[in-house]
């Protein structure tokens, strides 16, 4: 009878809140001497949700009215238990004082949590602190098995502790066990949450998951142009792409690939004598910035098929606040290697880095004509990943390719045979360099090719 | 006194301030056509007499004149012009934009000049200055023609300045008038026989007597000759006497050959190389009278370089014609008349290499030339070589327009070896594709980038925004199959006024009443398929796809998705399903019924997870299992509250309430889970094709929806297992008991499941009161809009607000996307040139990215 003075609630009433996101109702399925419960219950208005969002440009809104947020704990119940529960929350009891210092035996249960971690990183999260952890996890679909797992939990937390860490610690913790999108009310939320976890986060052996969970807080929640031609079997093209993107790194990480590229492509560069060069598919501007670096390339392009990644390249070369001589040597253009463009014409060189796996095989041809015939620069240099490698990525399944958005990773025959016969038909003579740690058998992880005329 | 000017010309008005230069231009010309130096000196410093800025305001003046001249504007230069080197730049302007410089000089007295000024306040100079324009005017006089002025008028005193009027002449190649139809016939050099069996065989009746020709031409037809009437052939006099007397009754008009002038120098006396069959010319005219041979002399002479027909829709040269020398007259429009696009540089037979100026041809008009021998005419971006080399043993040929058609005589000998084999076509690339498709195998990216402004013909121009262009360059270049294919996307298609009946969203009635409404006396309720859109492209055989589209090598058709991408990545399921759908094309005969061997199919795909299994993975099924996790939960917990406080009375308000949330996301469950089985085989698959959208020759937009839906099912009863025949009915919308039947039909199909019907007016493109009416409208099932607004959209609480939505956006969206689909698909039956029918696709591929509530 006394969880009522702890958290401020009286068991004879149901107490209704009005939140940003609905309503949160409090009352007493269990009331006994020995034993009571307090439920805390969300009527998230998805309607309210997404039809503000016009309003409130993206935060505390959802973008979908197909969406779990109404049925799932997420951070909308932290954000309710600060709200409802935040003087017990602060440890603080007006008439039971004593009580709500005490540790106590305690059994929390989190209705339906979404946690894609699975059931072993919710007892990482919640073990370390002291509770004996029970996860339920409920399917997908029963009909359709095919459709995988589900990745929703029924979580069952007991232990003894002071109510106030109690419900600290389900606070902090329910939106880092959902690695989805956050809703949030307002920026100071992920503060005041951050600040919570003061006294125990610093120890806590997950620390660097949690907080990089927190981080991902600025995601832009608007679907802008390019999401709304979303076919319906990618949802979302952009962070699925940045998702894998972030995989294949993950696979070549270790040997910084990426390095030996950059710098096998500058080798070349300068072996070509090449004053201006365009990087075709400069993707975020990895291969533009040592090239604005050295003064000797007079004049950098780069060519992107998406406006986004393009944006990202200005942000990350500091366009906007180069010295102008720097400036006057670089530019950004919006392209394709689908179509013919005289903006391609005329250089010393082309890059083409890690970018022709991401063609359809049959539309590979548009690209030769586009390059070789038309922008046809002095010297060109394509780099792709050898798939004969794959086998010495410890990280990745046998027969996959190191992206999805890959339509062919080719073995290093595959390449030159596609190489010579494109150098013989368009005039160039081609040279081949293995890129990375070469291996006996399988050679190395990329392969370059250099073309010239 | 009448000046005579041509219409499109560059005026340079000369004249001493205080000449009243800009008075006679008010008085003669449209103030938009008069561009003055003081005006201009005011727009870049505010001040119109401060001779600080003189440079800049002529670049100002330059700038905007060279604008107007690009456009075909006439354009007079309203400054003094008194020195030669003011006026250099404005005749080498007029020379840039093929336009005639004239001079118009007002030479007035140096004193009349300073008293007019005197009387201006805000010409306060020296005499001296009115003194040296005078003097560098006279000294200008006389050299104005060796600048390069071709018309110089000169008004001496003020009555001459007040009398005159000026007049506009057309240009001499301004035929655009005369809208035919005409015949237009290849190089004749001197073929007699062929030419006199060709014009008979275009039904042209030619009688010989007193040695004179008279030619009637079939009903109002005309005859165009590309020139090169002379050299190399066995009769040339006969050609030229034949030709000369029709273009002197009007039966028809010639152009001039470079062959045709080389002999009027010659003729003229001048001294040129007897070479490339002049001698034969000269010897067989050595035959005729000198009277003969003079007016031969002078016919030739008098020629016009090219002429523009047909309101500018038709252009017919010796040697083609670039967009921007079209119409206009100038030594280099003359040259390239003649020459066409030459690089200075001589092939291994000593001949002119020639600049593709074909290939890079953008203008709208027509453009049908001649001058260098090809196998065969073939199409290049509206531009079409018709001279197939009769003297050399070839054929002579005409293109009858505006039909399109060629006419062909083969030679009955050859009368002149070429220099250069003109039968071996050059290797192609890829072989057995028409130049038209050769040239295709590339975009250009000018042709998509940027804002675009598209014309259709069913709903004016659609703009193109730049953001939304780059959004579908993209999409485009990521994911979309070999543009060849993509001949339409489809449309995108809003629901009615939403329904203000009880628990309903959507309803029949409004979809009714809006086609009443757009003045439609009947609408076709078909029912509507819940899987992916798909456009299906099936041809006979690998040849077909070929031919008509000219890809190789990628099977019989394709089924791509709403964005252009390939629906199967499975190259063996993509052939099966093709031959599939191939076999029930033929078993229905619709080859041989709509004599094609190919047609483009709009269809539904089913089932929806074969293409949303990503979608149900990732939204639909978590919601459906996070509900129906939590919910029950939730309930028995207020149900426990209930037992054990029964006073708290509100619980029993929650247990209702959640009892019926519990029930409404059951109802989501099922309602996603109709729609999605496991695909192992072609088997597993549905298609329901719904439009019939075009073959051969033909967009089927002009027959109603009927039509469509009969001649599918009869294709759909030849493979019922697989394809999927769409119920449908008509609906009277003059009958109150016609449209109770087809709600009562809808209320059925959607209450069993089914995602609900779409409303068309009766004829596929339906006039409505304004505009356009919507193609169509779709009108969803309560059950179905479930997975739209979510599981508990049907809530009394939620469904108030949802009933606010706005359709204006879609709707219009969905009209501009219609009229750029059908327009592609019908520049894409008239063999247009693929960047014009991707130009179109494109458009619709960016205005999906418009933002518009995606759940509409």
């Amino acid at each position: 009878m006394d969880l009522g003075y702890l958290i401020l609630k009286n068991p004879a009433r149901v107490h209704s809140f009005e939140l940003p996101f609905g309503k949160a109702h409090v009352f007493y399925p269990e009331l006994s001497d020995s034993r009571s419960a307090a439920s805390l219950l969300l009527d998230i208005d998805s309607v309210a949700l997404v039809r503000g969002r016009s309003q409130s440009a993206g935060e505390g809104s959802l973008d979908q009215y197909v969406n779990d947020r109404p049925y799932v704990s997420s951070s909308f119940l932290s954000v309710a238990i600060s709200r409802v529960f935040g003087t017990a929350m602060g440890g603080r009891s007006k008439e039971r004082q004593a009580l709500a210092d005490t540790v106590l035996e305690w059994t929390a249960v989190i209705a339906v949590a979404p946690c894609r971690g699975g059931e072993r990183f919710i007892r990482a999260l919640f073990e370390p602190l002291g509770y004996v952890v029970n996860a339920e996890r409920h399917p997908l679909d029963e009909s359709f098995p095919e459709w995988g797992d589900g990745f929703y939990y029924t979580i069952r937390l007991s232990g003894m502790q002071r109510l106030q860490d109690l419900l600290t610690h389900i606070y902090v913790l329910l939106p880092v066990l959902d690695a989805e999108k956050h809703y949030w009310v307002g920026d100071d939320e992920v503060e005041k949450l951050l600040r919570k976890g003061e006294g125990w986060l610093a120890t806590h052996p997950e620390r660097e998951a949690i907080a990089a969970r927190y981080l991902r807080f600025d995601r832009r929640l608007t679907r802008d142009a390019l999401a709304r031609l979303a076919d319906e079997d990618e949802p979302d093209p952009e962070a699925v792409e940045q998702a894998r993107t972030s995989e294949e790194h993950e696979i070549e990480a270790p040997m910084q690939l990426w390095e030996h590229r950059i710098g096998a492509v500058l080798s070349a560069l300068r072996a070509v004598d090449a004053k201006t060069v365009i990087d075709l598919g400069c993707g975020e501007g990895k291969l533009l910035k040592p090239l604005l670096q050295d003064r000797a390339f007079e004049r950098v392009v780069g060519m992107d098929v998406s406006w986004r990644s393009l944006g990202i390249a200005r942000r990350r070369l500091y366009m906007d606040q180069m010295p102008d001589a720097q400036r006057a040597r670089i530019e950004l253009i919006h392209g394709s290697l689908m179509y013919r463009d005289k903006r391609l014409e005329g250089f010393d060189a082309a890059t083409v880095v890690e970018v022709i796996e991401h063609l359809d095989p049959p539309r590979l041809a548009a690209f030769e004509r586009v390059l070789f015939e038309c922008a046809r620069p002095r010297a060109a240099i394509i780099t792709t990943p050898n798939v004969e490698y794959n086998v010495r990525f410890a990280t990745l399944p046998a027969a996959q390719l190191r992206h999805k958005d890959h339509r062919f990773e080719w073995s290093r025959e595959e390449f030159s045979a596609w190489a010579l016969g494109v150098a013989e038909r368009f005039g160039y003579a081609v040279r081949f360099l293995p890129i990375g740690p070469e291996d006996s058998i399988v050679g190395a992880p990329t392969q370059m090719g250099v073309f010239t005329r | 006194m009448t000046l005579t000017i041509p219409e499109l010309s560059l005026v340079v008005l000369i004249g001493p301030s205080g000449c009243g230069k800009s008075t006679f231009a008010r008085k003669q010309f449209q103030p938009t056509e008069v561009l003055s130096s003081d005006f201009c000196r005011s727009l870049v410093s505010d001040d119109e007499n401060d001779q600080s800025v003189t440079k800049e305001a002529f670049e100002v003046l330059h700038f905007v004149a060279s604008k107007r001249l690009a456009a075909g504007k006439l354009t007079v230069v309203d400054a003094t012009n008194v020195q030669p080197e003011a006026r250099k730049p404005l005749v080498a302007l007029a020379r840039q934009f093929h336009v005639l410089p004239v001079a118009i000089v007002l030479n007035l007295s140096e004193r009349v000049c300073a008293d007019r000024n005197k009387a201006r306040a805000d010409r306060a100079f020296g005499p001296h200055v009115v003194r040296n324009q005078s003097q560098d005017l006279k000294r200008s006089l006389r050299q104005l023609e060796r600048e390069g002025f071709r018309h110089v008028h000169i008004l001496n005193t003020p009555e001459d300045v007040d009398a005159a009027s000026i007049q506009r002449q057309p240009l001499w190649n301004n035929r655009k008038h005369e809208h035919g139809p005409f015949d237009i016939v290849g190089d004749v050099h001197g073929c007699f026989d062929e030419l006199r069996e060709l014009l008979t065989q275009l039904g042209y009746d030619i009688f010989h007597e007193n040695g004179e020709y008279r030619v009637t031409p079939p009903d109002g037809r005309k005859a165009v000759f590309v020139g090169d009437l002379v050299d190399r052939g066995p009769a040339i006099p006969a050609v030229l006497q034949l030709v000369m007397s029709m273009v002197k009754s009007g039966a028809a008009l010639c152009v001039p050959g470079n062959h045709d002038l080389k002999l009027v120098r010659k003729l003229k006396g001048r001294d040129v190389q007897i070479t490339h069959g002049l001698a034969e010319s000269l010897a067989q005219l050595e035959a005729e009278p000198p009277e003969f041979r003079e007016t031969v002399c002078s016919f030739l002479d008098g020629l016009v370089s090219h002429y523009m027909f047909d309101d500018g829709r038709l252009v017919v040269a010796h040697a083609g014609m670039k967009e921007e020398m079209q119409g206009r007259g100038s030594g280099k429009v003359r040259d390239f008349a003649l020459y066409g696009e030459t690089t200075g540089e001589t092939d291994e037979f000593g001949l002119p290499v020639r600049g593709n100026w074909a290939a890079e041809y953008r203008g709208k008009a027509m453009v049908v030339y001649g001058h260098t021998p090809v196998a065969e005419p073939e199409w290049l971006n509206r531009t079409i070589n018709i001279d197939t080399g009769c003297v050399f043993g070839g054929k002579l040929t005409a293109l009858r327009y505006p039909e399109r058609e060629l006419a062909y005589v083969p030679a009955r000998k050859t009368y002149y070896e070429p220099a250069r084999p003109f039968l071996q076509e050059e290797p192609a690339l890829v072989p057995d594709l028409t130049a038209q498709q050769r040239h295709d195998e590339l975009l250009d990216i000018e042709d998509v980038l940027g804002k675009r402004i598209v014309s259709t013909r069913l709903h004016r121009t659609v703009t193109i925004r730049e953001e939304n262009s780059a959004a579908a360059l993209e999409v485009m270049s990521r994911f979309a199959a070999n543009p060849k294919w993509l001949i339409y996307l489809p449309p995108t298609m809003s629901p009615p006024e939403t329904s203000q009946k009880d628990s309903y969203l959507e309803y029949p009635t409004e979809a009714f009443s809006y086609y009443r409404h757009e003045g439609a006396a009947s609408v076709l309720c078909e029912q509507k398929h819940m899987g992916s859109r798909a456009v299906v492209i099936v041809c006979r055989d690998e040849d077909a796809a070929k031919k008509h589209f000219g890809v190789i090598g990628e099977g019989i058709g394709i089924c791509y998705t709403r964005t252009g991408r390939r629906f199967f990545s499975d190259r063996v399921l993509e052939s099966a399903f093709l031959a599939r759908v191939q076999r029930a094309v033929s078993t229905a005969g619709l080859w041989d019924e709509l004599k094609s061997d190919w047609l483009c199919l709009d269809c539904e795909l089913m089932p929806w997870s074969l293409k949303a299994q990503e979608l149900l993975r990732r939204q639909y099924a978590p919601v459906g299992a996070a509900a129906t996790a939590a919910l029950p939960q939730a309930l028995s917990l207020l149900e426990a509250g209930v037992s054990s406080s029964p006073e708290v009375i509100e619980l029993n308000g929650l247990v209702g309430e959640f009892k019926e949330r519990l029930e409404l996301t059951r109802l989501y469950v099922d309602a996603y889970r109709r729609y999605c089985w496991a695909v192992n085989t072609l088997d597993d698959l549905r298609l329901a094709p719904f439009h019939l959208l075009a073959s051969a020759g033909h967009v089927h937009v002009d027959k109603d929806h009927v039509w469509h839906m009969e001649t599918l099912s009869r294709m759909c009863q030849s493979d019922p297992q697989f394809l999927l025949a769409t119920p449908w009915r008509n609906v009277d919308l003059s009958d109150t008991s016609s449209e109770a039947d087809a709600t009562a039909w809808w209320e059925s199909l959607t209450e069993s499941g089914g995602e609900g019907m779409v409303v068309k007016p009766l004829s596929f493109v339906h006039k409505g009161r304004r505009d356009l009416a919507q193609p169509a409208v779709k009108c969803r099932g309560r059950e179905y809009l479930r997975i739209i607004y979510g599981p508990e959209y049907t809530r009394a609480h939620h469904l108030t607000r949802l009933r606010q939505r706005a359709l204006a956006g879609k709707r219009s969206l969905a009209i501009r996307e219609f009229a750029l689909g059908v327009e592609s698909l019908e520049r894409f039956v008239r063999c247009e040139p693929l960047r014009r029918v991707h130009e179109c696709v494109f458009g619709v591929l960016a205005l999906e990215s418009e933002p518009v509530d995606p759940r509409l």
